[in-house]
């Protein structure tokens, strides 16, 4: 069982909830993914008040963990004044970090980061950070108070796959027991069982479902995707070897000659 | 009284943060908001005074990754 900051979960799946042909799709892409973590965001509201609280509404009535981002923030303090007003209206501590360094990659500003998770673990937030996979900024983040990790394997909404397997086998083998989630870069299923294989602990998947032709079929695709690559790590799986070996006994067989 | 409102010049008569929202029928029950860059929570926003010249973020949830 998935244990993030004391909650026990079931699925090894989160999912975002932007770009969504329509609301209902958005609803059974969720359903059909089993998630218990959705991700949302806060943004201006326009005269009137009542745009977020549709989409709210419809969050609410699935009765998942919601998980707030700081999407678009550059800067500390943009992340931590978000943060606050997340924890402010969506009555949780949880808050995924985002400090974007660039623009291009949406690769995040790790040294703002590290600050920003700082300042949010002292005042009492439960932080996932979205951060690279580099190894010592990983440490940073739990020594100021992180006990999640959240790497990209690609740049967000890229749907790239993992480019440095190196990296990522190296944060699984460093934090043994730091629940490690990827949450950027995926595109297909066969991407998710490839980090579930290497020993991650779940995945944060947005585009990849939310653009595919079928939304709900594509979220279906990765929960079971996700499943069978946890369940092949569990397992223990083969040691690749340079050279055959036979599977069938060579003893006992038939000589002709 | 001149103020930034989510970026978007107002000019209003409220006097707190809490008639603002009322005057410019922001209604909705799931609101967030800041006003010069400090959150100010939602029990805070009635004895939240308003001057010339602030800035108001009033923020919702949305859809997100």
């Amino acid at each position: 069982m998935l244990k993030l900051y004391s909650t026990e979960l079931s699925s090894r799946v989160l999912l975002g909830t932007a770009q969504y042909p329509s609301p209902a799709i958005l609803m059974d892409a969720i359903k059909a993914s089993g998630t218990e973590i959705v991700t949302v965001s806060l943004r201006r509201e326009m005269a009137g008040g009542k745009s977020g609280d549709k989409f709210w509404s419809l969050i609410r009535s699935l009765g998942t963990y919601v998980l707030p981002n700081t999407a678009g923030c550059h800067t500390v303090k943009e992340a931590v004044l978000t943060a606050q007003m997340a924890r402010d209206v969506f009555a949780t501590d949880w808050i995924k970090l985002e400090v974007i360094g660039n623009h291009d990659t949406l690769q995040p500003d790790v040294f703002a980061l590290v600050e920003a998770a700082r300042i949010l673990s002292d005042d009492g937030f439960k932080v996932f950070p979205y951060t690279t996979d580099d190894l010592i900024v990983a440490e940073r983040l739990l020594e100021v108070g992180c006990e999640v990790l959240m790497p990209w394997c690609a740049p967000i909404g890229s749907g790239l796959g993992p480019l440095n397997l190196h990296a990522l086998r190296s944060l699984r083998g460093n934090f043994p027991d730091i629940p490690l989630i990827i949450d950027a870069g995926l595109g297909r299923p066969s991407h998710a069982a490839t980090v579930m294989e290497l020993g991650f602990d779940a995945i944060l998947l947005n585009t990849a479902v939310a653009k595919a032709g079928d939304p709900v079929a594509m979220a279906r695709a990765f929960a079971k995707a996700v499943d069978a690559g946890h369940a092949a790590f569990q397992a223990g799986m083969l040691e690749p070897r340079d050279v055959a070996v036979p599977s069938t006994p060579v003893i006992g067989r038939a000589v002709f000659t | 009284m001149k103020l930034l409102v989510n970026g978007q010049p107002h000019d209003v008569v409220a006097q707190s943060l809490d008639a603002l929202l009322a005057e410019l029928e922001f209604d909705g029950e799931w609101l967030a908001t800041a006003l010069n860059g400090e959150l100010v929570r939602s029990p805070e926003r009635q004895a939240c005074r308003l001057n010339e010249g602030d800035k108001v973020e009033i923020l919702t949830p949305r859809q997100g990754g």
